[in-house]
C-alpha cells in the first residue's frame, strides 16, 4: 500500500495529532511516554504555527494546554498514570469549561508509582472522570498503530464536535511497538471550521468569558443537566465496538486496545481446538458499547472479560447486560502482559467448565 | 461647556463590586481597567482570574476572561499567550493563588520569560475562604489557622515571593506598590501601565505586587487597615522596585 510509515505508536500518535491540526503540546517527562514529547518537540519546532512546551509539572501542562485551547487551538498532553492523576484537575476544568482537548494516556502499573510495564490499571480513572464533579470524558481505546493514528485524529474530531475533553487510553506496549501506518492527509488549522467561543480580544464584539464558577445552585443544575444532556448525546452517537469470529460463538471474550490483540491470539488457538470462541473488542470505553454487548446476549450466555487488571471494565460489562449472560474473567495486573497461550488456556477451562461444548 | 472628568472606564462593566467595604480589589479592577483603555488594548486583551475573592473579576472586566484552576494562572495564560502572541495577555492573582499553591506555575513562567504580565494583589491572608493563614502572613498576625498569631517556628516566616521571582533571568519588571493611599495608589496606576508596556514591546515577564487592605478579616476599620500597610505590611513587604530590566 502507499504511503504507509514504520513508526514507533507513541510517535504514531505524534504524527496523527500533528496532521489533525494540532498546533500545541505541552507535557512532562515520565515513562514509558516520552516518545511522544521527544517527537513533538521536534515536530512543533519543524512548524511556524507549532507550539512545544516542556512544563514545570503535569499540572502545568494540562493547563497550559487549557489556555491554549481557550485561545481557539487543537492543543493535546500526554502523561503516564501517575502523571495523568496530577492532571485530574484539569481535566475536571476542562469538562466544566467544555474545552476541547486531548490527553494521551500510555499506561504503566500502578498504583503509586507502581512501574513501567503495560498496565490497563486506570480503566475506572480514565471512564468515570477521574477529576471531581459530574462528569464524563470521552475514551478512546486504540489496539493496533493503524487505530493509534485513526483514533488520534478521531479525537480532536469528537473534542471539537461536543467541546469535551477526549482520553487516549493507549499502554507502554502499544507506545513502543513498530506498525505500518497509513496516516491521513493533514489538516491545515486555519481550514478548520471557525470557533465561536475562543478568548482572541473582544474587538468588534462583545466580551467573553470561559467560566465554570456557578455559584447560584438553580443555575449550577442547568448546566449539569446540559452536560448531562450532551454527555446523553455522545453515548448515543459513537459508541464502537469491533467483533471478530463472533458470529457462531457460544463463549465471547470481551477486550479493549493490547489485551484484545492478546486475545485473539488465543481465541485463534482455541479456534483450532475447535471451540466457537469470538471477541468484541469496546473501541470507545467512554461511552460503553453497552448496545452492541447487550445484542451479543441474545446468543451468548458466557462472557469472558480479559484485562491487564484485577477486573475493572468487567462491571461495564455486568452493568451492560443487566444479569443476562454470565460474565467470567480473567485478568493479569502489576505490568504483566498475558500470553496468547495463557488466554486459550483460560478459554478452554472456562469453555468446559461452562459445557459449552455440549450444548 | 461641560467636561467629562471621572467616569466608569471603557473596560468595566456596569456591576457593582461585590467587595467588602475598604477592599482593594475594586480600586486595583479600576487602574487596570483605566490602563487598558490609555495604552489601548483593551480589545486586544485576554484576562485570566484566579481562584480566591477575585474569581468574579470576570464580572467586572469587559475584555475576554478564561477562568484558571487555584493557582494556575500563569500556565494557563502561557497557552493563550502562545497561540495568540499579538494579544495582551494577563493573570490577576492573590497571595495563596500565587505563593502557595501556584508557586511553581509562577515561578517557571517567569522563568521562561512569558511575555506576560501578572498582577499579584497581596493582602497577607485568604480572603474568601475566611482569613486562614497565607504563605504572606505577617509574622505575630492573627488568622484563622494561627491562633496567637504567626509563629516562624511553627508556621515559616512569610515568603518574598516577587523578590523570588526576580532571581529568574524571564523576569523583566517586579515592583512591589500599594494602594492604601492617593500616592500609592497613583503611584501603583504607573507600575501597571510599565507592567503592560513591557508585554507590548516584547521584553518578558511583568509582576505588579500590590499590597492590598482587607479590613474585613483583618478585623480592622478600612482607615486602620489602610493605616497598617504603612506601619506593619510594608516593614515585612517593602514598596520597591525589585527588578527592572527594561533598559
Amino acid at each position: 500500500m502507499d504511503n504507509k510509515l514504520l513508526m514507533r505508536g507513541s510517535q504514531v500518535i505524534g504524527e496523527a495529532a500533528i496532521r489533525a491540526g494540532c498546533r500545541f503540546y505541552a507535557g512532562y517527562p515520565i515513562t514509558p511516554q516520552n516518545e511522544l514529547p521527544e517527537f513533538m518537540s521536534g515536530a512543533m519546532a519543524g512548524l511556524k504555527d507549532g507550539t512545544f512546551i516542556q512544563a514545570e509539572s503535569e499540572i502545568a501542562a494540562i493547563n497550559m494546554v487549557i489556555g491554549a485551547s481557550m485561545a481557539g487551538a487543537r492543543a493535546m498532553t500526554s502523561s503516564s498514570s501517575p502523571g495523568i492523576s496530577l492532571k485530574q484537575e484539569g481535566i475536571s476544568f476542562l469538562a466544566a469549561l467544555e474545552l476541547p482537548a486531548i490527553i494521551v494516556n500510555v499506561m504503566r502499573g500502578g498504583p503509586g508509582l507502581g512501574n513501567i510495564a503495560p498496565s490497563q490499571g486506570d480503566y475506572f480513572q480514565a471512564t468515570r472522570g477521574g477529576g471531581h464533579g459530574d462528569y464524563r470524558s470521552i475514551v478512546l481505546a486504540p489496539a493496533h498503530g493503524q487505530e493509534l493514528a485513526d483514533l488520534t485524529r478521531m479525537g480532536f474530531e469528537y473534542a471539537d464536535r461536543y467541546r469535551t475533553p477526549v482520553t487516549i487510553l493507549a499502554d507502554g506496549m502499544m507506545g513502543q511497538m513498530m506498525e505500518p501506518v497509513v496516516f491521513p492527509d493533514p489538516i491545515d488549522p486555519v481550514e478548520l471550521p471557525p470557533k465561536p467561543w475562543v478568548l482572541d480580544g473582544a474587538r468588534g464584539r462583545p466580551s467573553r468569558i470561559i467560566k465554570s464558577l456557578i455559584l447560584d445552585t438553580v443555575e449550577m443544575e442547568e448546566h449539569n443537566w446540559k452536560l448531562a444532556r450532551k454527555y446523553r448525546i455522545i453515548a448515543d452517537e459513537i459508541p464502537r465496538v469491533e467483533t471478530y469470529m463472533t458470529e457462531d460463538a457460544r463463549l465471547v471474550v470481551i477486550a479493549y486496545g493490547t489485551a484484545a490483540r492478546i486475545a485473539r491470539g488465543g481465541i485463534k488457538r482455541a479456534r483450532e481446538t475447535g471451540l466457537k470462541v469470538g471477541l468484541l473488542r469496546p473501541v470507545t470505553l467512554w461511552p460503553f458499547p453497552e448496545r452492541a454487548i447487550m445484542e451479543m446476549s441474545r446468543l451468548v450466555k458466557d462472557f469472558m472479560v480479559l484485562e491487564m487488571n484485577t477486573g475493572q471494565m468487567i462491571d461495564d460489562v455486568r452493568l451492560a447486560l443487566e444479569g443476562r449472560s454470565s460474565v467470567h474473567f480473567y485478568g493479569r495486573p502489576g505490568g504483566i502482559i498475558p500470553t496468547p497461550d495463557e488466554v486459550a488456556k483460560a478459554i478452554s477451562s472456562l469453555y468446559y467448565r461452562q459445557k459449552l461444548r455440549e450444548g | 461647556m461641560e467636561e467629562i472628568v471621572f467616569s466608569r472606564p471603557r473596560y468595566m462593566k456596569k456591576t457593582p463590586f461585590h467587595y467588602c467595604p475598604g477592599c482593594g480589589h475594586s480600586i486595583i479592577h479600576r487602574l487596570m481597567a483605566e490602563v487598558l483603555e490609555e495604552l489601548g488594548i483593551g480589545e486586544r486583551a485576554i484576562g485570566v482570574p484566579p481562584a480566591g475573592c477575585a474569581v468574579l473579576a470576570y464580572d467586572y472586566f469587559d475584555v475576554d476572561m478564561g477562568e484558571a484552576p487555584h493557582g494556575r494562572g500563569p500556565a494557563l495564560a502561557t497557552g493563550i499567550k502562545r497561540i495568540l502572541p499579538d494579544r495582551i495577555v494577563f493573570s490577576y492573582q492573590g497571595d495563596g493563588d500565587i505563593a502557595a499553591i501556584g508557586t511553581a506555575e509562577t515561578i517557571h513562567a517567569a522563568n521562561r520569560g512569558e511575555n506576560i504580565t501578572v498582577i499579584f494583589v497581596n493582602n497577607n491572608c485568604y480572603g474568601m475562604t475566611g482569613g486562614q493563614m497565607a504563605p504572606t502572613t505577617l509574622l505575630g498576625q492573627n488568622s484563622t489557622t494561627t491562633p496567637g498569631g504567626r509563629d516562624e517556628g511553627r508556621d515559616g516566616p512569610p515568603i518574598d515571593l516577587s523578590e523570588m521571582i526576580a532571581l529568574t533571568r524571564g523576569a523583566v519588571y517586579i515592583e512591589r506598590t500599594a494602594v492604601n493611599s492617593i500616592r500609592n495608589i497613583r503611584h501603583t496606576k504607573k507600575a501597571i501601565t510599565k507592567a503592560f508596556q513591557v508585554q507590548m514591546r516584547g521584553l518578558g515577564f511583568s509582576l505588579v505586587e500590590i499590597l492590598s487592605p482587607c479590613p474585613t478579616n483583618w478585623k480592622m476599620s478600612p482607615a486602620d487597615a489602610c493605616r497598617w500597610i504603612d506601619e506593619g505590611v510594608t516593614q515585612t513587604f517593602p514598596l520597591k522596585v525589585i527588578k527592572d530590566e527594561t533598559h
